[in-house]
């Protein structure tokens, strides 16, 4: 029992005992805390939006900065796969 | 790697064109029922990789070459980022859904609520774009991937 | 407590890829590990936005009632593809390693005898 994993048994304990005790203390399922910024949405997505999905609204309209992000990662993902599998021409 | 048996390759040509319409059916319908672009993408792209896995990378590779996918995918991107700085000209600020509720081509106001084809502002061009982009960068990580596991040394 | 029931799946996600990670010496096996531990972040997401007895935020013909949050269903939906990405990116490294070092065991790399 080298020290590598001593430090593994702790780290593992630690983090299981904060996870058990979360659920206990966690709000009921089903009784969410913040409404006002999703209760807007709902109310106000086909007269601002012309569309019938709310995620797809919220994706593309309300936040589609984060989508940005997302398109970002995705590309630089690929970019990556490619770059480290890439032939060179002799 | 070689392809599978002429009973794979011909039931694999056979259930392709079907996959392909449900996957661009819930791309282009994305802001009326659940889905849109990633979906969508992600289910176009594992018909393209049934195709690849029955006929064989070599065969595969005749037909498209890396290239082409890399300018699909930039075009997918280059059409979004084209979107919204068009919302500045329009708008006012970036990301703006500029064709909503005018005479341009998306713009139908909903009647009673109930929103169609013809609605939604710039968001059905936006899956349209997105869709591209996922599906081919998908299937350029799967083709590459099978490209460099063959046997022989002729890869970096 | 048994109405918690998705919240204790979530932490027993979480725990069995934390162990994946931490005790595991195939290669592969670290990846599925942090496969789990996405997953679980993703269904924390989602059960987070659930109102009880809603349905979900279509307005297309529903049946009307109270309906669900949105929002965290759209940042579930970027976590999904971040998470691909990512794995992709790891599993063409760990291709190259093999080629490198002919075995998957992560004790035998870097030179260290432990």
């Amino acid at each position: 029992m080298n020290t590598r994993t001593i430090a593994a048994v702790i780290f593992f304990t630690i983090v299981s005992v904060f996870m058990l005790f979360s659920v206990l203390m966690i709000h009921p399922f089903g009784q969410p805390d913040a409404q006002a910024m999703d209760q807007y949405i709902i109310d106000n997505t086909v007269n601002e939006t012309g569309t019938n999905n709310g995620v797809t609204a919220v994706v593309f309209d309300y936040r589609g900065f984060d989508t940005l992000g997302e398109a970002t990662v995705l590309f630089t993902a690929v970019a990556g796969v490619m770059l480290l599998f890439r032939r060179l021409k002799k | 790697m070689k392809g599978m048996s002429k009973i794979v390759k011909t039931i694999a040509n056979i259930s392709f064109p079907f996959i392909m319409i449900y996957g661009l059916y819930i791309i282009m319908h994305g802001h009326l029922t659940p889905g849109g672009g990633f979906q969508g993408g992600a289910v176009v792209a594992s018909g393209i990789v049934l195709i690849l896995v029955a006929h064989g990378s070599d065969w595969i590779q005749t037909k498209i070459k890396e290239h082409d996918l890399s300018l699909f995918e930039s075009l997918g991107a280059f059409c979004f980022i084209l979107l919204a700085f068009l919302g500045i000209a329009f708008g006012g600020v970036f990301f703006t859904n500029f064709m909503v509720n005018t005479n341009l081509p998306f713009g139908q106001i909903p009647i009673d609520g109930a929103a169609n084809l013809n609605t939604g502002g710039t968001i059905p061009l936006m899956n349209l774009a997105v869709g591209l982009k996922v599906i081919a960068g998908l299937f350029a990580i799967v083709l590459v991937m099978a490209i460099a596991t063959l046997k022989k040394e002729e890869s970096v | 407590m048994i109405d918690n029931l998705p919240f204790i799946a979530v932490a027993a996600l979480i725990i069995i890829g934390l162990y994946a990670v931490l005790f595991r010496r195939n290669l592969i096996k670290i990846v599925i590990g942090i496969a789990l531990i996405e997953s679980g972040v993703n269904l924390f997401l989602v059960t987070l936005g659930y109102r009880a007895g809603s349905i979900a935020p279509i307005y297309t013909s529903s049946p009307g009632g109270i309906m669900s949050y949105p929002v965290p269903q759209a940042l579930t939906l970027t976590s999904i593809v971040i998470g691909v990405a990512v794995l992709a990116l790891m599993l063409s490294l760990i291709i190259h390693i093999y080629r490198h070092y002919g075995s998957l065991d992560v004790r035998k790399l870097g030179g260290e005898d432990q």
